[in-house]
């Protein structure tokens, strides 16, 4: 796949001075809308997960006409409700150290230096507001015998900085951001469309004016019109086909935006996480992440021989290999995500994976029941072991518990400025659907933190500024029509092929393709050879997919094959930008870059910037680097050795 | 295993709906309820046969979508377990699955196994809410809350909005629903102002609904895939009754 | 795997087609209490409670047997009497048969309201026999329970108030109606009674509980004693009433 290099992306909009005064400073700047005015305003927000859901019920609660959309029944269901670890926030109650700074300091760090210190230092600052906010609703974090709020550290901080609510923060998050978004309904600031997918951008006078939806239920196609739309529509882990996603992710919406005008920034990141149970054969539909925190207590082995048959209790310790240990004594069974996940594929790469289809290692709680009782252990994640033997009918108190790899999070998404807004004006893209704050890697507890940052502080404000110019008039007809037709156009196609493939029989086969060829480690051969196959199955996808029934009724092969095409399309851009981004970076790992450890080498001097990918119209995509400089934290190289 | 299905298939509101007997065969143990009714559907559209709909997301027991009765109880019989959590090895081969969507009028059939579940959302925007607009809270420890209290309000905020409670309830009551929500706000300081105001409305738009009342026969907390405890509809008469005793 | 589709008519009936242009029923209907079915509970709960303080009273009155007939009299006299020269024969008699209708109708109103409600609730049944995975069954019978007491109560009162169904008739006392009705050949009789009180000890294990739990009464803490308060309570009810027509019709008392 060809792609030529364009201008280079200088100004992010985000104002100069101190880290600390920029916020601030742009949101004095930001022009205010007067209250009459803001009726006559209309925004649309596609997603209701958290940065969607807080979005529209703070727009709605500033006054504006808000279309909220969703393809789910009901807001409640968006994604962000499955985040099980918690959210982090430099309050520093526990006085242990930790403060905006550091917040801030780790963030730059652990997303390997491809993240925009301005946008981070903004987040952490937020990140305050959102406890506060949180609790207001009545979120139900746990709380400590005094009855102040409890905090834990998660994935490997030193200081304790995550907020939670059991094993369900996201929940309990997304309840909230829920709730106030019924309140708005209620008050008829917001208008809810549920069971709405949204399948076009209107892009009218050179300004985002409106979507292009389609009515799950009836299948009718509708046209909204605003004076902004703001896009929250989650992550597109799903490209993969197995990942702890929802079924229902996507990427539809932000790439049909991207095919609008609106850049692509860095979509070759993705996070895999490492603690998944894996997969039990064929029929799987989806993976179920068991919380990192197992990592504290349980210890990782795989058989020290290949194809070891013997069941896990009858191999002596002599004969087991705890590979992270061995590799990493300074942090053992703790070492980051990334790094635990390659190992993992690596013994398994080797022949000494464990399970189905040797893909798997022993998660081995053995040793911490014989040290603490089993009484302790199971007080400790009682849950999580009996979630982990609902799925696979194994009881992990008595055999070691499987894991294994899983895409999880992607740090890719629509380009967006300090404002949030994309190149397209007026289109805003929040949470985790743009690309903004976690460079190539994101903390644990972090996405949590970021969509409800976005959400409830950050969009309204300089969504204000862009709206002090509007209302923007009527929406130029024909645009409208050619988003219409194009949208049309695409469904007649999909149900007018009646081919001999289902659908989810392409998306596997493009989702194993992903996996082998782009996912955990990455090599020139391996993208080269997807960027070959992607354009052949797309072909056969288009020429021999097969959807029943009609357009015009609740049709989920329909949806489904609509969303397994743009996946393609995305699948290509990710290994693209995979292909050239020939350093190894966070959760990108190219192995022609590493030091002679094994360990991901950044190339700083070729890749400190933001790869931001404009679509064309005849195919060949267009390269923006947006260069990144670091004023505050300095760049180094992680070890973990 | 081999399995014979009998599903409920209803191609639209208007349609009267039939059971339709399918039987498959070679399911593995270890596939989820769902994945086994996807391969289903794959050799459905492969036929030319419409698959048969029904809703999920998640597939992790959090988001509520998933929900059908599963041979008379919602669910299906494995305690605390969502459809998409229920997995093959709990039947045994060669058994009769009959399959039916919720069963409520407020919950009307929109195809097959989906049904509309939004009067949930219009008793949440009743009243279940804490009115607190964005950027106006107060620090988080400026009231404490007793552990007790942020453990009972939790357990009653878990609630999925799956709709089990109402498709087990003889009275197609929703009362466990509506008392998860106002128990949970109940119990927290943050809850108290409006309080009273919260019962009513969201007891009373129950009720506009069309949802049957409660009489207590807690059949829907057997079926809740969060357990929802029965004390939580009391907290809820007892909030509607002070609130209509004013 | 094979897939073979036959298509059966299913046990459901009911079409769940909507209305034609009729929009589901959103707007509020700012309801009062009594239309409200938290309100209809209530309703049922202080009449129900009502209803229960009365059998704990008649209980222990007709326990009085075991003193003699005499005493069995006296006391039913008594309660004719009883505020006598202040208010006409009969006063507090009657006020208690006052509160008892409104109480029986109002419970009987709300009972039927809530069952229709419900009814309209679930129009289509499930076409898999259902399988209650609640434990208890009392819980179920509530509806077919409280018919059959209304039933009994009806006979009850032409048996032993109007003496129409018994053998001595009006024109005899309390005692005497009584004695001869659970007499050794009318055997039958005692078997109806014990069905019924069986029935009201059902309805009032559940229903003394779930009054409880409709006044928003009980709660986590005191579920336990609140069910236990359930069992014994309608347990002592049982006791107490079949003691007896049962040394009646065994011929401990004569
Ligand atoms: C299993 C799991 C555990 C996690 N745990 C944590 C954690 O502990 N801490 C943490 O910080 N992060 C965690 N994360 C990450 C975090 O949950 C997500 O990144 C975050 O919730 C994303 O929120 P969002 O609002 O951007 O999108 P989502 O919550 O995914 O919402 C997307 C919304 O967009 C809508 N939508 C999508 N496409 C369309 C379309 N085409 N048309 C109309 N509507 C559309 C959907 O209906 C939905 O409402 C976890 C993620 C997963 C998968
Ligand atoms: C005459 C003696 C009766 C007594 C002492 C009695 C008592 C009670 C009590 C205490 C309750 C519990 C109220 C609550 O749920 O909060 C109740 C419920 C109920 N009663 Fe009765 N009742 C009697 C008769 C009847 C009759 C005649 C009927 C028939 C129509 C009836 C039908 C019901 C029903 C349907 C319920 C609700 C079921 C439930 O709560 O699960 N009862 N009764
Ligand atoms: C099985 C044991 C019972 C016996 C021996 C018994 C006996 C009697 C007698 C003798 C009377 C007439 C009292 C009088 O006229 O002074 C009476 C009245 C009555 N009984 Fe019972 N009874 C029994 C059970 C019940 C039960 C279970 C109920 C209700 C569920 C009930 C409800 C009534 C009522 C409503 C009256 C009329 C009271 C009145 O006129 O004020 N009885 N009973
Ligand atoms: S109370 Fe339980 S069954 Fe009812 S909606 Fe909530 S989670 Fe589902
Ligand atoms: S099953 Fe129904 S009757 Fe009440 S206790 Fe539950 S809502
Ligand atoms: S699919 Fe989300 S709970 Fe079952």
């Amino acid at each position: 796949m060809n792609f030529v290099e364009g201008a280079e992306i200088r100004d992010t909009k985000a104002p100069a001075g101190p880290i600390e005064e920029r916020w601030e400073k742009r949101k004095f700047g930001a022009r205010l809308v007067n209250p009459a005015n803001k009726r006559k305003l209309d925004v649309i927000v596609v997603g209701t997960g958290l940065a969607g859901g807080s979005a529209a019920a703070t727009l709605g609660e500033l006054g504006y006409n808000v279309k909220s959309f969703c393809y789910q029944d009901s807001p409640r269901r968006a994604h962000s409700i499955a985040a099980q670890g918690g959210i982090n926030a430099a309050k520093n109650y526990r006085g242990d150290g930790d403060s905006i700074y550091r917040l801030f300091y780790d963030t730059v760090k652990g997303g390997d230096f491809r993240a925009r210190e301005s946008n981070v230092y903004r987040l952490a600052e937020v990140s305050v507001n959102i406890i506060d906010q949180a609790v207001a609703q009545g979120v139900p974090f746990a709380r400590e015998y005094g009855g102040l709020l409890d905090t834990r550290s998660f994935g490997g901080a030193q200081v304790s900085r995550t907020f939670y609510a059991r094993g369900q923060t996201g929940q309990q998050l997304l309840l909230g951001a829920y709730q106030a978004l019924e309140r708005q309904i209620a008050a008829g600031t917001v208008e809810m469309f549920t069971r709405h997918e949204m399948l076009d951008l209107i892009v009218s006078d050179g300004r985002a004016r409106g979507v292009i939806v389609r009515d799950m239920v009836t299948g009718d196609i509708e046209r909204h019109f605003a004076d902004a739309v703001v896009l929250a529509t989650g992550g597109y882990g799903n490209v993969f086909y197995l990942s702890t996603n929802a079924k229902g992710c996507n990427t539809t919406a932000i790439w049909r935006a991207h095919e609008r005008g609106a850049y692509f920034a860095n979509p070759c990141y993705t996070q895999i996480h490492p603690t998944c149970i894996p997969v039990s054969g064929d029929h799987q539909s989806k993976l179920t992440l068991m919380s990192e925190s197992l990592r504290n207590d349980g210890r990782v082995w795989v058989p020290l021989r290949k194809n070891d048959s013997r069941a896990p209790g009858d191999i002596p310790d002599a004969e087991r290999d705890y590979y992270l240990e061995r590799i990493y004594p300074a942090f053992g069974n703790l070492v980051p995500r990334d790094i635990a996940s390659r190992a993992a594929k690596n013994v398994c790469d080797e022949g000494r994976g464990v399970g189905p289809g040797g893909l798997g290692v022993y998660l081995d709680f053995r040793d911490a029941i014989g040290r603490l009782g089993r009484d302790a252990v199971e007080k400790k994640y009682g849950n999580l072991f009996e979630m982990y033997e609902r799925i696979t009918g194994e009881n992990p108190y008595e055999t070691p518990m499987r894991i294994y790899p899983a895409v999880h999070y992607t740090m890719g998404g629509l380009w967006v400025d300090y404002d949030l807004q994309s190149t397209v004006p007026g289109l805003f893209v929040i949470g985790e659907a743009n690309f903004s704050d976690h460079g190539a890697n994101r903390l644990g507890a972090s996405a949590l933190m970021q969509g409800l940052a976005d959400g409830y502080f950050v969009l309204p404000t300089t969504i204000g500024d862009y709206l002090a110019d509007g209302p923007f008039g009527d929406v130029d007809e024909e645009a409208v029509a050619a988003a219409e037709v194009a949208v049309r156009t695409k469904i007649d196609r999909l149900m007018s092929v009646n081919g001999t493939r289902t659908p989810d029989s392409f998306h596997r086969e493009l989702g194993k393709l992903m996996w082998d060829y782009c996912g955990m480690d990455r090599t020139e051969e391996s993208l080269r050879k997807a960027l070959e196959r992607i354009p052949e199955l797309r072909q056969e996808f288009w020429e021999n997919v097969k959807v029943t029934g009609v357009a015009e009724e609740l049709n989920q092969t329909l949806e489904k094959a609509g969303r397994v095409a743009d996946f393609f399309d995305l699948a290509e851009l990710m290994c693209l930008d995979a292909l050239v981004r020939s350093e190894s970076c966070g959760g990108h790992f190219r192995a022609e870059s590493q030091d002679s450890d094994g360990e991901a080498l950044r190339d700083d001097e070729n890749f400190a910037h933001v790869s931001a990918w404009e679509h064309s119209p005849d195919g060949t995509p267009v390269l923006h680097k947006e260069p990144l400089e670091y004023e505050y934290v300095k760049m180094s190289q992680r070890s973990y050795k | 295993m081999n399995l014979t299905l009998k599903v409920w298939r209803q191609s639209g509101p208007k349609d009267r709906g039939r059971m339709v007997t399918y039987r498959v065969e070679d399911v593995s143990p270890d596939m989820s309820f769902l994945e086994m009714l996807d391969v289903l559907n794959e050799r459905l559209i492969l036929e030319g046969d419409d698959p048969i709909a029904f809703d999920h997301d998640c597939r992790e027991g959090i988001c509520g979508m998933c929900g059908m009765v599963i041979n008379g109880v919602a669910h299906g019989e494995q305690v605390a377990t969502t459809t998409c959590q229920l997995h093959m090895r709990h039947f045994e081969d060669g058994a009769t699955i009959t399959i039916e969507p919720w069963r409520a009028a407020p919950f009307p059939v929109i195809k097959d196994l989906v049904v509309d579940r939004s009067s949930f959302d219009r008793i949440i925007q009743a009243g279940g809410f804490v009115s607190v607009p964005a950027g106006s809270a107060p620090d988080a420890h400026s009231v404490p809350v007793r552990k007790e209290d942020a453990d009972a309000a939790f357990d009653a905020a878990t609630c999925i909005g799956c709709g089990a409670c109402v498709a087990a309830c003889p009275n197609g009551s929703a009362s466990l629903f509506t008392a998860a929500k106002i128990t949970h706000l109940s119990l927290l300081p943050q809850g108290q102002p409006e309080r009273l105001s919260r019962a009513k409305a969201m007891v009373d738009q129950m009720d506009a609904e069309g949802f049957g009342g409660c009489t207590n026969t807690g059949e829907c907390t057997a079926v809740c895939p969060k357990g929802i405890p029965l004390d939580t509809i009391a907290q809820m008469n007892s909030d509607y009754l002070k609130a209509n005793a004013k | 795997m094979n897939v073979t589709a036959t298509i059966e008519r299913g046990a459901a009936t009911a079409p769940v087609i909507p209305p034609k242009g009729e929009e589901k029923p959103r707007a509020k209907r700012p309801g009062g209490f009594l239309t409200s079915s938290n309100g209809k509970k209530a309703v049922m709960a202080v009449t129900g409670a009502v209803m229960v303080l009365f059998l704990v009273g008649h209980m222990l009155g007709n326990l009085k047997i075991f003193a003699g007939r005499d005493s069995f009299d006296e006391y039913a006299l008594a309660l004719r009497t009883l505020l006598e020269p202040i208010a006409p024969y009969r006063t507090l008699l009657t006020l208690v048969e006052i509160v008892l209708v409104v109480s029986v109708v109002l419970h009987m109103w709300a009972a039927i309201s809530l069952s229709r409600r419900a009814a309209a609730a679930r129009p289509v049944k499930y076409a898999a026999r259902k399988k209650s995975q609640a434990k208890g069954y009392a819980t179920h019978i509530m509806r077919f329970g409280g018919i059959t007491i209304a039933l009994f109560v009806v006979w009850h009162l032409l048996d032993l108030t109007f003496g129409v169904v018994n053998p001595k008739g009006f024109d005899s006392s309390p005692a005497d109606r009584m004695i001869a009705g659970f007499d050794p050949s009318r055997w039958y009789v005692t078997l109806l009674y014990i069905v019924a009180v069986a029935m009201v000890g059902l309805h009032l294990r559940h229903g003394i509980w779930s009054a409880f739990q409709t006044l928003g009464v009980a709660n986590r803490d005191r579920n336990r004693a609140l069910r236990a308060v359930a069992g014994l309570g309608s347990a002592v009810l049982v006791i107490g009433f079949l003691a007896p027509p049962l040394a009646i019709t065994f011929g401990v008392v004569q």
